[in-house]
């Protein structure tokens, strides 16, 4: 993607905790990137590293009353989102920035029908008569490929399948044409075939509206296929970033590479994939210095004294580590 | 590719037109509805509503002469009573008649105000959680740990024997009950990612409360409003039995139970007869209940 489309979605610095009574949980700790017009950014790591926090803290919705923004800027076209009024979120949500959870099976009302839910999306974006938010609703179900979308107007979500299902939130999600959508994990749960029709879909709409999207995955393999930057996150932190192939081809946080080393492949035929010793630390008492140090196998005395910088080591492409040596940003 | 594309509905199944037209109407389903049970409400219904227009008799007129006549097909009673008449010659049937209203109005006002209130708390405790949550249910637990009857008792005696009484009185008592329910069913739906999603589509609180959470825990809450319907019918003859119900020349069936205790070895239908309305039409509620509450859900609906 061209690095001159203009910025959709930058976030500085954001750090954003839960008070638990277990102690302050920091789920996202100083977390900068930045999201360009038409184009996916991939954001991957383990369960639990915050990637999930990171999106629900884009859109102000962290859960209540434990979570909270501590520090940091989340510029939307410009505009802090961090600093705005509840109302004035309100509005913000599902008009130009809207998400994509999980799991298809309770993303929708099960007591209306797929036609209500639809109608009821639009009736907050449009000042349409019944009539015409129908019709919308219907044009809406034709865009993400629901075949007769007359009849699965008047359908059920338990008549439908999670793959269905899961196109029917993503025709919502889009329904009031948003600049940027967060996709986490949209395809979890759903079936290899229909993964690779539901991505491929995103695909299409992407380039149909040319949104943003902040793709939320711990797949390396949908990564390759979606995304074009990748942001590594490591227990709270972006431990590094950058273009899609050359993170792949050369990564370079010792994270990524251990990442990328269990990933399966088809060439080799291997007794026992690689694994990752250890456990990530717990995100209520995290170590002073690198977050990765008590499993990495380059560890230093220095890394665990001290959180390292983030430094360019190619174009457009960043890691957080002692043993990186800079290169000038050659651009 | 756009091609193959296009034809991604294949996967799911026979042609969804088809297969949608196939099955059943969602709301059509009246099969399996328990007719004696139904047929028993509306009767009460029926009953309750005509009182002056069917009973044979003034449910309050005494006839000395006829005391204690035995129900018509007994040896000595006569269709001019059909089920009897009791010590002061009053008509069974006609005081059976009468006393279905009492017991369906105080039923209805009871219901509604309590579990209204009880609705909302229900809702609110639920959704908002945290202290708010908190608070109400242990006010919730101080009111259910009242003895029913007891406090019912003290609010009669303390506010005055009436219709209205009673039916504060079990409102008092009910809505802890359907506030508990709703809160647990809320919890549960709470948490389903389409609410998140209604917040990720700029819902507000109040909204998502009355457009996603209510219809979730509207099956639960008419399924609750069917079984106490018994429940609150149980408690209004309780307290007339006792004596804190309806004042006397009014008939109710719990106080019709209780006058013709001390007549049961000899008049048996005194007690029996206003006795078995109460279980068929307690039992008939209930199992409407339990038929209501696989017809609402919209998963059970088409098995």
């Amino acid at each position: 993607m061209n690095a001159a489309a203009p910025v959709v979605l930058e976030v500085k610095d954001l750090h954003a905790y839960l008070y638990t009574r277990w102690g302050v949980v920091r789920a996202v700790d100083g977390v900068s990137f930045v999201l360009r017009e038409g184009e996916t950014l991939g954001l991957v790591g383990e369960s639990g590293c915050g990637k999930t926090m990171t999106g629900l803290s884009v859109l102000r919705l962290l859960p209540e009353p434990a979570g909270r923004i501590v520090r940091g800027q989340v510029l939307l076209q410009g505009e802090d989102l961090v600093t705005k009024s509840e109302a004035e979120m309100r509005r913000v949500r599902g008009r130009r920035i809207s998400m994509i959870l999980q799991d298809p099976q309770t993303s929708l009302n099960p007591v209306f029908t797929i036609g209500d839910q639809l109608v009821e999306a639009l009736r907050m974006l449009y000042a349409d008569a019944a009539p015409a938010l129908s019709h919308r609703a219907e044009e809406a179900l034709r865009s993400v490929k629901v075949a007769a979308p007359e009849q699965r107007m008047r359908a059920y979500p338990h008549q439908m399948s999670g793959g269905m299902k899961q196109r029917v939130v993503g025709a919502i999600a889009v329904a009031g044409e948003p600049r940027v959508l967060i996709a986490d994990e949209p395809t979890t749960a759903l079936d290899v075939t229909i993964q690779l029709q539901y991505l491929t879909l995103l695909k299409e709409i992407q380039a149909r509206t040319r949104l943003a999207m902040l793709f939320i995955t711990h797949d390396f393999g949908i990564v390759a296929r979606m995304c074009d930057r990748v942001a590594v996150m490591y227990a709270g932190r972006i431990v590094e970033s950058g273009p899609t192939r050359a993170l792949f081809r050369a990564p370079r946080h010792p994270y990524t590479e251990a990442l990328m080393a269990s990933v399966p492949r088809m060439e080799a035929s291997v007794e026992r994939l690689p694994s990752i010793e250890g456990q990530p630390p717990p995100l209520h008492d995290l170590p002073v210095g690198c977050r990765f140090a008590p499993r990495c196998r380059y560890v230093e005395d220095r890394c665990r004294r001290e959180y390292p910088p983030t430094l360019p080591v190619g174009p457009a492409h960043e890691a957080a580590c002692w043993r990186v040596e800079p290169s000038p940003p050659s651009r | 590719m756009a091609r193959v594309e296009e034809r991604i509905d294949v996967g799911f199944g026979p042609s969804p037109a088809a297969e949608l037209s196939a099955r059943p109407r969602p709301r059509g389903d009246l099969a399996r509805l328990p007719w004696a049970s139904f047929f028993i409400i509306v009767v009460l219904v029926l009953v309750a509503v005509l009182a002056p227009l069917i009973a044979p008799h003034s449910p309050t007129e005494q006839s000395l002469p006829d005391k204690l006549r035995p129900p018509a097909w007994q040896e000595g009673g006569s269709t001019k009573h059909l089920l009897g008449t009791d010590v002061l010659g009053r008509d069974v049937l006609s005081r059976i008649i009468y006393g279905a209203r009492v017991s369906l109005i105080v039923a209805a006002a009871a219901l509604l105000a309590g579990g209204g209130v009880g609705l909302m708390v229900g809702i609110v405790s639920g959704y908002l959680g945290g202290r708010v949550d908190s608070f109400l249910m242990r006010v919730v637990d101080a009111t259910l740990t009242f003895p029913t009857i007891l406090i019912a008792l003290l609010l009669a005696v303390s506010l005055g024997q009436g219709l209205q009484t009673i039916a504060i009185a079990i409102t008092v008592l009910i809505w802890a009950r359907f506030a508990r329910v709703v809160r647990g069913e809320v919890l549960a739906v709470k948490t389903r990612d389409f609410v998140a999603l209604a917040r990720v589509h700029g819902c507000s609180h109040l909204r998502i409360m009355a457009i996603h959470i209510v219809p979730n825990v509207l099956n639960t809450f008419m399924v609750l409003l069917t079984l106490h319907i018994g429940f609150v019918i149980i408690v209004e003859a309780s307290l007339s039995f006792l004596g804190a119900g309806i004042p006397p020349p009014t008939p109710s069936w719990g106080q019709m139970v209780a006058d013709g205790r001390s007549h049961i070895a000899s008049a048996w239908w005194l007690s029996v007869v206003p006795g078995g309305a109460i279980v068929l039409v307690v039992l008939a509620f209930n199992l409407f209940g339990d038929w209501l509450r696989d017809w609402l859900d919209p998963r059970l609906r088409q098995v």
